[in-house]
Order: structure tokens, then C-alpha cells, then sequence
């Protein structure tokens, strides 16, 4: 691939671990030894949008949700919300739209105890530069086996949620066009009702632990990428939270609303996509800011700076709480997403507890539809961030056209940037490039939580080189790390 | 002569009438014969071939040989299961059969025997032959990527539903079902109250907007193997499925359900 940078040195981490997919990332040096530019690349083509065409619309929430391993009930949501449309059922019943919106809060749940603990917790408990003999989730369970213990336990509840709701713990088939084919049973009710309190607390003490964590290294974060962003998030008509479904709001910098678009299936008219030669994974920005100033943030971070409020009392304590941090305006540290990302986790708790409470879960109602249309949008919050998935479909029912938008690309921008500041903070000047070096790159791209799976419709856990190359394009140095890291 | 015939059938006595096959004398004795073309109510076809036994040592159909005064009978021994493995494979690498997003999956018989069987992976390479799918008709679709050319469909619309609808076309591995040459499903006699659709025991032939409705757990094979309900008929003409299954922990499709 072309490079306008003119370096002497180019250090390839390949592959990134602890996240989900393969990416790996370039770093330049001039002939000083500083990082002139730094990419996160990502390698991997999957191509879901194309062969998907040809197939009947109801299978999509179904096939699509295979995109992923971690999320796939963000995918099978969403594209159910995008064909309730084709069928004239986006006005759910009750049952449907609870039982929806259950399965989507425990998802986010696992998905989120999933990275903390699994995948975060020994950067954050060891230090980027531990030993990563000990620095990673077996070393977590050894030197912390109640932590370990509750990590797992959480992420299991978050399953057996969905396993009751879509019938399968992974890639289930709950929801159908214009509703769902099951409500929760009696059984399953009760069984989720009697660990809710015990999901609370810990998700409380995880919590306590990001926030934590973020207070006592402030002076430390800032080199993992602490820059102004715009920020893109679902909200409530109200401005609360919400990551099922509401209005598109982008956010500027100092947290000034730039819009709010109510209508979802106006998204081409807010987002619009970039290719770059280097990488297979796209890069969205706000149309009405265009490509070089339009590019934002998702995810927790943004979710947490763009709402005005939780609608659940300890999450929203907890908001404001962080955002006092920045004195009310956007928290800009890449890695205050590992905070606002456990807020989340005890929104979502809290809401999940409220909603094991409503008989509407156990209804038998369970599917509407109406005047059939030919093209549907669903957009909802992953736990990475705004989803957006478009169909399109002909007069036989089988589809012509699908768009994914998927949350990873949106951070697109904003991980490159992490990459680049934290490369320039570990690389400067450096002769040789340690393990440490590199994992300090992994952790500003981990606080984003990538799906590089679903960023480029691809598959399986990310793997990270780092390559030292002299002005001539030889490799002198060069580290890779496995997978299985 | 007598009509009455009794041959030996894995070491158990099976009486039949001289004019019944092995398949349906084994069915009446509610002994399980593995089989994805047979379907009691219809003629025999005797294509899939996965019914073979051995009678006195010689491979053969179960749905099409007839029961024989004396005859030794093998049916579930390793040899056999080990052929019929093979053969369920090679229709699973002769189309495109991705469970995971398959409608039918959990309800249909050629994943459910291949959970029978023991198909975990496939050994043999995958043919990812090109085959189109005929959507026209408003509510009935046709998937040629899952057609194993079974003939279910085709001999319940000319027997049961009285019409000629489906037929095939082209031979060996060309062999396709096809509606009259030249025309799309929505030009021909096919209706969505057709029993011919029931009679489909893969994902080919659909009633459209219906798929998924049915959640995991509800499926027929969800929770008993195939054949569970031994001897009990399967398919369209006498019931929408045949009730058994098991909930799939791999597959021998692209991926497990």
C-alpha cells in the first residue's frame, strides 16, 4: 500500500490481542527514532454486505447476527428492527418490545463483564508493562480468584438472559420479523430473579474498580489518547440513554449538540463513509461536518457524554459523577471508556432487575406487521457503539441491497489517533521496541473495546506484529505475539 | 401360498405381508430403518439410498426391496452406519447447506440424521455448486441450494395434491426439480396450501415469511434424535414433521445450527 509518510523505520505490531478479530499496526520513525505516524490496520474481509444479496429478508436476523461471536445479539436486533419494517411491524406489542429489549440489556451485560474482566482487567490490574507471563486472565484469576470468579459468573448470567430469550446462549433465533417467537417462561424468570442482586453488587464493585482506576492514573491515561472528538450515540426523544432504540445525536467537542435526527431511516443523510487504501475497514463521518472534521466517537464514552441523563438511579449517580471529571463537558481520555463502560454494565443491571418485574415479559402476544415496505433501517446501541443495518429488498422478498455500519468503524479515527499518541509516548526516540512498548498499544486499542470482526465483517480473535524497518524497507526488528496471548 | 412372510431383522422376528417392502414392514414393527426419500403414503423412490440394509448379505433399498420369506436382514450395524454416514455427507457437500441460517434447521431431517449419524465435519471437499433460488411466487419460495433431489415434493403434488407441479430436469450432477421447463414457481399450479410443501424434509421448498417462528426448543428435532419415534411416519403426507431431534452440538453443514 501507498504511504505519504516518509519514514525510515516502520514497526508492524501484528497480531493485536485481546480483542475480537485480527488487525495489526504500522508505526513510522524518522531518522530522529519519533513516530511520525502511526495505523491501525485491519485485515480482514468477510464481505457479509454482498453475499447476503440473493437471500429472503427473514433470514437476516438470523445469518447477519454471524458477523460476530461476542455481539451477534446486536446484529440480530438490529436487523430485526430493520425488517420489522419490511413487514410493517416496527410498532411491537409489549411482550415483544420487553422481551427485544431484555435480551439486548443482557447482551450488553455479558459483552461488557466479558471485556472488563476477560480481556481489560490485567492491563489495569498489572500494568501494561507486567510481566505478560502474569498480565493476562490466567494470571487475573490466580492473583485476584474472587474477581476472576465474578467476571465469569456475570458474563454467565448475561447468557442464560439471552439463552431465555432467543432460545440459544449464542446465535439464537428469538427475534423474527415484526416480534419475537418466544416469551420468557416462569422458570427462567424466577432463575434470573434470584441472581439479580448479586449481578448488582458486583457490577457496583466493578464499577468502583474502572473508577478507580482512572482516578489514581490521570496523570498516566493522557498518552493513551486524550483528544477532542465528536461523539455519536442513540438518546431517548428526552435525552436519556437508551440503546434499544431513539433519535441519532452527534455531540461537538465541548458536548454542544450538532444534531438530533429523529427519523432513523434518514441515516445516509447524517453518516456517509470513507475508504482508505490501507485498510478494510471504513471510516464514517457526519456529512454536514464532511470527512475531515465530521469524524466521532462511539461506544460507551460517547453514550455517556451524549445523553442528558440514565433514567436508573445508581448509573445516573455514577454519570454524573464522571463527568464531573471534565466539569460537566465530554470526557475526552480513550481510556475513560473502561469507566462509562462499567456505568453501563450497572445501568444495565438496574434495568434488567425493573424488567424481570413486568408479566408483559410472560405475554403471548408476541408478533404484529402491517403495510409491507421495501426497504427497512434498523439502528440500535451495541455494546461498541451505533449499529446501523439497511436492507433493501425486491419484489420477491429476497434482499438487493445491505449496508452495515458496524461500531467499531466509527472509532476508526479515533483508535488511529490512540495508536499514534500512545506510539509517540512509548516509541519516541526509542532504540529498540519491547514488549511493553507494544502492549501499551494494545491497551489504548482495547479501551475501545474493537470488534475488528464486525468492523470488517471478519472473523476471530485480534491478533498484533510490531516490525522495525530501516529507511531501505528492511525489517530490523521485528515482535509478534500470538492469538492465544 | 400364504401372503404372510417373516424374515429376521437384526435378530428379531419381523412378520409382513408378501406385497410389503422391508421399510414398511420394519415401520409396522416400529423397528427404525434411516431414510430421507421414503415417506409412508408415497410411492417408494428409492434414491437416497440411505435405507440400505443387507438382505442375506447383499445391499439393498429397504424402501423399494420386497420382504422375503426367510431372508437375514442387517440394518443398524457399523458397516451400514458407517455408509449411511457417507452418503448423508455427500449430500450435505453436494449443495449449499449453511445450518446456521436455515430456516429448516432443527426441523430438518437430512441435519437431524446427520446428528444420527455422527457427521461432525465433513471429509469430503465441498462441491459449492452455483444454484439459483425461485422466489416469484408471492408466498412460496424454492432453494435449489437445498434440494437433494428426493422427489418428496414431486410425488406428493402428483398423488396427494393432484397437480403435476414439480418434476426434474437434466441428469447426474445436473439433476435439478425444476416446475414446468421454462417456468418460475409464481407461473405454475403451486399453492401455499399445497401439501407438497410439507413434504420437503430439507430447507428447499418454503412457505415464505414463515421461517424462525417456531423457537429453539420447539423444534421437532430439538429434543429426540431421528427415528426416536421408530416406526412412527415422518414427513408430509400423514404429519407436518416427524417430531425428533436433538438440540445440535455440530453439523455436517457449513456450520452447526
Amino acid at each position: 500500500m501507498t504511504s505519504q509518510v516518509e519514514s525510515v523505520e516502520r514497526i508492524v505490531i501484528e497480531p493485536v490481542t485481546r480483542v475480537e478479530g485480527h488487525g495489526k499496526v504500522t508505526v513510522h520513525r524518522d531518522r530522529e527514532g519519533n513516530v511520525s505516524e502511526a495505523r491501525l490496520h485491519i485485515v480482514e474481509f468477510r464481505g457479509f454486505e454482498r453475499f447476503i444479496q440473493g437471500r429472503p429478508f427473514w433470514e437476516m436476523p438470523v445469518a447477519v447476527q454471524r458477523l460476530c461471536g461476542i455481539c451477534p445479539v446486536s446484529h440480530h436486533l438490529c436487523a430485526a428492527k430493520a425488517v420489522d419494517r419490511l413487514v410493517g411491524g416496527e410498532d411491537l406489542t409489549p411482550t415483544a418490545l420487553k422481551i427485544r429489549r431484555l435480551m439486548h440489556y443482557g447482551q450488553f451485560f455479558q459483552s461488557h463483564a466479558l471485556h472488563f474482566f476477560h480481556l481489560a482487567s490485567p492491563d489495569l490490574l498489572f500494568g501494561a508493562d507486567a510481566d505478560p507471563d502474569v498480565r493476562n486472565v490466567l494470571g487475573v484469576a490466580v492473583a485476584h480468584p474472587d474477581l476472576a470468579r465474578q467476571g465469569i459468573l456475570m458474563r454467565r448470567w448475561g447468557q442464560e438472559i439471552i439463552r431465555a430469550t432467543a432460545g440459544k446462549k449464542v446465535h439464537g433465533t428469538g427475534a423474527i420479523p415484526g416480534g419475537v417467537n418466544k416469551s420468557l417462561t416462569l422458570a427462567d424468570r424466577d432463575a434470573l430473579v434470584a441472581e439479580v442482586d448479586t449481578m448488582l453488587e458486583w457490577s457496583r464493585a466493578a464499577l468502583a474498580l474502572a473508577r478507580a482506576y482512572t482516578m489514581d492514573n490521570l496523570a498516566d491515561i493522557g498518552p493513551y489518547g486524550d483528544f477532542e472528538s465528536n461523539y455519536v450515540a442513540l438518546v431517548r426523544s428526552d435525552g436519556a440513554l437508551d440503546i434499544y432504540d431513539g433519535e441519532l445525536r452527534a455531540i461537538d467537542a465541548r458536548g454542544e449538540v450538532i444534531l438530533q435526527e429523529p427519523d432513523n431511516q434518514a441515516y445516509l443523510d447524517v453518516i456517509a463513509e470513507e475508504v482508505r487504501p490501507w485498510s478494510y475497514m471504513k471510516f464514517p463521518y457526519l456529512r454536514a461536518l464532511g470527512p475531515e472534521k465530521g469524524w466521532y466517537r462511539v461506544g460507551p464514552l460517547a453514550r455517556i457524554n451524549a445523553c442528558d441523563y440514565i433514567d436508573t438511579p445508581e448509573a445516573e449517580a455514577a454519570r454524573v459523577e464522571f463527568k464531573a471529571l471534565a466539569d460537566g463537558r465530554p470526557v475526552h481520555a480513550a481510556m475513560a471508556y473502561h469507566w462509562a463502560r462499567m456505568i453501563e454494565l450497572l445501568h444495565c443491571a438496574e434495568v434488567i432487575e425493573g424488567l424481570l418485574g413486568d408479566v408483559d415479559l410472560l405475554g403471548d402476544d408476541l408478533t404484529t406487521s402491517g403495510t409491507r415496505r421495501r426497504e427497512g433501517v434498523g439502528i440500535l446501541e451495541a455494546p461498541r457503539g451505533t449499529l446501523f443495518h439497511h436492507y433493501r429488498v425486491g419484489e420477491d422478498d429476497l434482499v438487493t441491497l445491505c449496508n452495515l455500519i458496524v461500531s467499531t468503524t466509527s472509532n476508526n479515527e479515533g483508535m488511529n489517533r490512540s495508536v499514534t499518541s500512545v506510539a509517540r509516548h512509548a516509541m519516541d526516540g526509542q532504540e529498540q521496541i519491547t514488549e511493553a512498548m507494544m502492549n501499551q498499544v494494545e491497551v489504548a486499542i482495547r479501551a475501545y473495546d474493537p470488534c475488528l470482526s464486525c468492523a470488517t465483517h471478519a472473523l476471530g480473535n485480534m491478533p498484533l506484529v510490531v516490525e522495525l524497518v530501516d529507511d531501505g524497507g528492511a525489517v530490523i526488528d521485528r515482535r509478534v505475539r500470538s492469538a492465544a496471548s | 401360498m400364504s401372503d404372510r412372510v417373516t424374515f429376521m431383522l437384526d435378530g428379531h422376528r419381523i412378520e409382513a405381508y408378501r406385497s410389503q417392502t422391508i421399510m414398511d414392514a420394519a415401520i409396522e414393527a416400529g423397528v427404525y430403518i434411516p431414510r430421507l426419500c421414503h415417506v409412508p403414503g408415497l410411492d417408494p423412490w428409492g434414491s437416497c439410498r440411505v435405507c440400505t440394509v443387507k438382505v442375506n448379505g447383499r445391499p439393498c433399498a429397504a424402501c423399494i426391496q420386497p420382504a422375503m420369506d426367510g431372508a437375514t436382514v442387517e440394518n443398524d450395524t457399523d458397516e451400514l452406519n458407517a455408509w449411511r454416514r457417507e452418503l448423508v455427507e455427500m449430500l450435505f457437500v453436494g449443495g449449499n447447506h449453511f445450518c446456521m441460517s436455515c430456516e429448516k434447521s432443527g426441523n430438518c431431517e437430512l441435519q437431524a440424521m446427520a446428528y444420527r449419524l455422527g457427521v461432525t465435519a465433513p471429509t469430503h471437499p465441498y462441491l459449492a455448486p452455483e444454484r439459483d433460488v425461485d422466489a416469484s411466487h408471492p408466498d412460496i419460495m424454492l432453494d435449489h441450494n437445498r434440494c437433494i433431489l428426493c422427489a418428496r415434493c414431486v410425488r406428493t403434488s402428483r398423488d396427494l395434491d393432484g397437480k403435476q407441479v414439480f418434476g426434474f430436469v437434466y441428469r447426474g450432477a445436473e439433476r435439478r426439480i425444476a416446475v414446468d421447463p421454462g417456468v418460475r414457481l409464481k407461473d405454475s399450479e403451486a399453492d401455499v396450501t399445497d401439501r407438497a410443501l410439507d413434504a420437503c424434509p430439507v430447507g428447499a421448498l418454503l412457505r415464505k415469511r414463515q421461517g424462525f417462528q417456531v423457537p429453539v426448543g420447539g423444534r421437532a428435532y430439538d429434543h429426540e434424535p431421528i427415528g426416536a419415534t421408530d416406526g412412527e411416519a415422518e414427513g408430509a403426507p400423514d404429519g407436518a414433521s416427524d417430531g425428533e431431534s436433538l438440540e445440535p452440538a455440530a453439523s455436517a453443514g457449513r456450520e452447526a445450527s
